[in-house]
């Protein structure tokens, strides 16, 4: 793409035929993208004016409520894992629940297509202070006019899912009852032996074993290879590892503190962040999603707003074993 | 951050206990009362028996506190484990109290009849 520098010399009138060749919709679609960034870095290289009622640069993104599709996806959010706890269900039987706090998640960049080739959101969560923060970082907050944040994840999402820079995603982007994929940092473990970190048998407790209770074992063959292969298997550091818990549950939404209480184990410890997507297995039903996500309505009290549960069913899960 | 999000946790523990409490009348419980409770088990075809017995150990832990009861049952000896929140428990009523010494009284395990009346 460098050589493309020398050709400075190419017509206007060329380069507005190329332009109308690749976007002939006023509106681009998902299949365009590509063309629309190769057309987008050519006019770049070429250095050709920009209109303002070009169909490439201005790009509109309302924040209203859309239709999804079933390729459509949604972003992820950031939360910090609050604890554990176990509640009741109505029924009477026990979930263990952990409480994870979605801290002020607002969209601090927007990846379009025209300027850097693929669709994601940029989300920060938690705020920080200019005094705690790098120059460059600083410089970034200050350039998208955005808030300082703490942490900043992106979000590859689709062209129908952007939203606005600025807009801020609460707990109700989510759904009780429907199943979310978390990713944390996992709890750092230290130096651990084989058994813990790859759950090896060990050796014999008693009949003779000496000093292997806990060891590897043999690392290989004999002179044939005459090595060990890599990748092996043998103690070291375990944890601080990224990890994803698939499918997990979401029992119920605080829409007035921004929690959401999910059933069972998050990677990492307490205090840390997880990012939330929704599931890839058990995808969540589309018609009741808010997609790209959920807009508070202008006369709505934040701090009013009663607890939503998962739906659970109407029959008793006990009595209908019989 | 972290007193926060400790902070947190004790307030949403203390309005569950709160709303708990407010539905159900749950007496306080100390180790040496002898109690009888109404259980419901919703494994056993939400049947609802009476468990008459006396705290040998109480744990507090908010929401997930719980107790233990010492009963003599057709010449066995059971001790259960309740949390004391439960929904499953239907009804508690206190018979009577002795006066020990202890917190917890797993000595009872060793001895028969070791509990003087109050």
């Amino acid at each position: 793409m460098q050589s493309f520098g020398a050709a400075a010399s190419v017509s206007r009138s060329l380069m507005r035929r190329v332009a109308q060749v690749f976007c002939k919709d006023p509106r681009p679609s998902p299949h365009s993208s590509s063309s629309l960034y190769f057309v987008a870095q050519l006019r770049k290289l070429c250095a050709m004016p920009e209109n303002d009622d070009d169909p490439i640069c201005t790009r509109i993104i309302d924040a209203k409520p859309r239709v999804m599709t079933p390729s459509s996806k949604r972003t992820g959010v950031i939360a910090v894992k609050c604890g554990m706890t176990g509640v009741w269900d109505k029924w009477g039987a026990r979930i263990p629940i952990t409480i994870l706090w979605l801290d002020d998640n607002i969209v601090c960049q927007v990846k379009t297509p025209e300027k850097e080739g693929f669709c994601a959101l940029q989300v920060g969560c938690g705020q920080k202070k200019e005094k705690h923060l790098t120059v460059p970082e600083v410089g970034h907050f200050r350039a998208q006019g955005v808030p300082m944040k703490r942490k900043l994840r992106e979000f590859p999402v689709t062209e129908d899912a952007l939203l606005p820079l600025g807009t801020s995603i609460g707990a109700r982007h989510f759904l009780p009852g429907q199943y979310v994929d978390v990713t944390g940092i996992t709890k750092g473990k230290g130096f651990q032996g084989v058994m813990k970190r790859w759950n090896f048998k060990g050796g014999k407790a008693s009949h003779g074993a000496s000093k292997s209770h806990r060891s590897m074992g043999s690392t290989g063959q004999r002179d044939a290879p005459g090595k060990v292969f890599k990748g092996k298997k043998m103690p070291g550091h375990m944890g601080v590892d990224q990890r994803t818990v698939k499918n997990v549950w979401v029992y119920k939404i605080d829409p007035a503190r921004n929690l959401l209480w999910v059933k069972g184990q998050i990677p990492g410890a307490t205090g840390n962040f997880v990012f939330i997507k929704d599931s890839v297995f058990k995808k969540p039903d589309i018609s009741q999603l808010p997609f790209p996500t959920h807009f508070a309505p202008e006369d709505e009290d934040p701090t009013k707003l009663e607890p939503l549960v998962a739906y659970l069913s109407d029959t008793d899960p006990f009595m209908a074993a019989e | 951050m972290f007193y926060l999000i400790s902070a947190l946790l004790q307030i949403i523990d203390r309005e569950a206990v709160e709303e708990v409490r407010s539905n159900r009348e749950i007496p306080e419980i100390k180790p040496g009362y002898d109690i009888q409770l109404k259980v419901e088990v919703p494994e056993n075809k939400r049947r609802i028996s009476t468990i008459k017995g006396t705290v040998i150990a109480k744990r507090n832990a908010g929401l997930q506190s719980t107790f233990r009861i010492r009963r003599h049952e057709a010449g066995v000896c059971i001790e259960s484990l309740f949390p004391l929140y439960s929904p499953n428990i239907k009804e508690m009523k206190v018979l009577g109290k002795r006066r020990v010494r202890k917190a917890k009284l797993y000595y009872l395990r060793d001895r028969m009849n070791a509990l003087k009346k109050q």
